[in-house]
């Protein structure tokens, strides 16, 4: 229960961090809260021969306001955003749904970067990243880029990242004008790993009808998991109990394809997002 | 083997200087090198609460920072709650704690304190639910927690006598 041994290289600044993760290509990795990465080092799960702190990079601390919504730097921490006036304001879902990451500790330690770029299929952040339709900025020592949240993903712990790019900053923008929103997720305890989450934005036309939706799963899958088919179901229709409820079903029968494991089988993460996608469409679609 | 880093940091209110290889977990730094053996070692993988310190203010897993990050920075451990050896010394909420038996074995209980301090800070006077939620990343397997529940909301309020 030791990590292995590894050189340890504290930057203050982006570019100094670029340059480490080019000169050390694969072999290095970046320490963000370490939640996730320390506990692997630990098990020894992970061997990386080089860390990249990223904790003395103050330029990677913020949550800022622009004229589509709010942009954080990747190293703020999850307890800052859940502190967060401004994203109460700007981001809700982002805001409800923060508390449900772990436990408190870890949230003063954890980040938004750190958690959408280690991409565990079971966390929250990438998929409501997904749902507010988050854009995440990359770079290297060479260039920045932007990557859509539903492109990031690319598979179980794996992104559209290169091992040479780093995570500096997260936009999400401001919600659509009658948007609900709503997460919700089901855990043994209280801050262990969801069994199955769900987070859904709807947004209303001026009938009534759903305009747009999204519905994006958790722990269902080898990353967030969009319910597509649920979607174009629901869209077009008066988010009635019996609409939502059909959209449910397709999404827990159709949608998804989950694992089983020690905690759930696979028919038990089936049913609870059935539940679930019920009962955050339910929500969000009354808030619209 | 990797080179050592020198590491100045204060904890409980005392400078110390070290020279720590990268790999040295602040829990095995503090228990290890500095003596602090007040911080308990369960999970290793910031599962069960028992190592957590206060780090610059905020309650964090001991376990899951390396010695080398906390240096230029300020650590409290359950060592530095009380100010001597006798009872009347304790820390209010460690009386708190006393009274209402707010521990069996007490393996758990320097980390349940740590996560509360800079907690009651914050929120001088909690509900039951608010000290369960928080409480939630510390693991407990005497007391089924009831106890510990009306030992913070005791402490609590010892707390908060004293400061009136």
């Amino acid at each position: 229960m030791k990590p292995a041994s590894f050189a340890y290289f504290a930057p203050h600044i982006v570019e100094e961090a670029l340059a480490l993760l080019a000169e050390h290509g694969g072999d290095a990795k970046p320490l963000a809260g370490g939640q996730s990465l320390v506990p692997t080092m630990n098990f020894r799960l992970a061997q990386p021969a080089a860390l990249v702190d990223l904790n003395g990079i103050d330029e990677l601390f913020y949550i800022r306001e622009d004229k589509n919504g709010l942009r954080f730097g990747a190293m703020t921490r999850q307890r800052t955003v859940e502190r967060s006036p401004l994203a109460q304001r700007h981001t809700p879902l982002l805001y409800e749904a923060m508390p449900h990451i772990a436990h408190a500790q870890i949230r003063n330690r954890g980040t938004i970067g750190g958690s959408l770029a280690h991409a565990d299929p079971a966390a929250e952040l990438p998929a409501l990243a997904i749902a507010l339709d988050a854009r995440m900025r990359v770079r290297s020592a060479t260039g920045s880029r932007w990557i859509a949240a539903r492109d990031f993903y690319v598979g179980l712990f794996a992104t559209d990242m290169r091992p040479d790019e780093l995570l500096v900053e997260v936009a999400f923008p401001d919600l659509p004008p009658r948007t609900g929103w709503a997460f919700d997720e089901v855990a043994r305890q209280h801050g262990n790993y969801a069994l199955c989450g769900a987070a859904a934005t709807v947004t209303l036309a001026d009938d009534g009808a759903v305009e747009r939706m999204r519905l994006i799963f958790l722990s269902v899958g080898e990353g967030p998991v969009e319910a597509a088919q649920a979607q174009t179901l629901l869209t077009g229709e008066q988010p009635t109990p019996m609409a939502i409820r059909a959209a449910a079903e397709t999404a827990a029968a159709q949608d998804i394809d989950p694992v089983g494991d020690i905690h759930a089988g696979p028919a038990f993460r089936r049913h609870l997002a059935q539940v679930l996608a019920a009962r955050v469409l339910t929500r969000a679609a009354r808030k619209g | 083997m990797q080179l050592n880093h020198t590491i100045t940091l204060i904890v409980n209110g005392q400078q110390y200087m070290r020279s720590v290889e990268p790999r040295l977990l602040l829990s095995d730094f503090l228990r290890h090198q500095l003596g602090l053996t007040g911080t308990h070692v369960g999970c290793e993988h910031g599962v069960c609460g028992a190592c957590t310190v206060v780090l610059d203010n905020e309650a964090v897993r001991s376990c899951l920072l390396f010695a080398v990050q906390a240096n230029g920075r300020e650590v409290a451990t359950v060592e530095g709650l009380s100010s001597g050896l006798h009872p009347e010394q304790l820390h209010p909420l460690q009386i708190g704690f006393w009274e209402a038996h707010g521990l069996q074995c007490g393996y758990c209980t320097p980390g349940i304190l740590m996560t509360l301090v800079p907690f009651l800070r914050e929120n001088p006077n909690p509900t039951a639910t608010e000290i369960r939620d928080l409480l939630s990343g510390n693991i407990c397997r005497c007391t089924g927690y009831q106890k510990i529940v009306e030992a913070v909301q005791s402490g609590a309020k010892l707390i908060q006598e004293g400061s009136s």
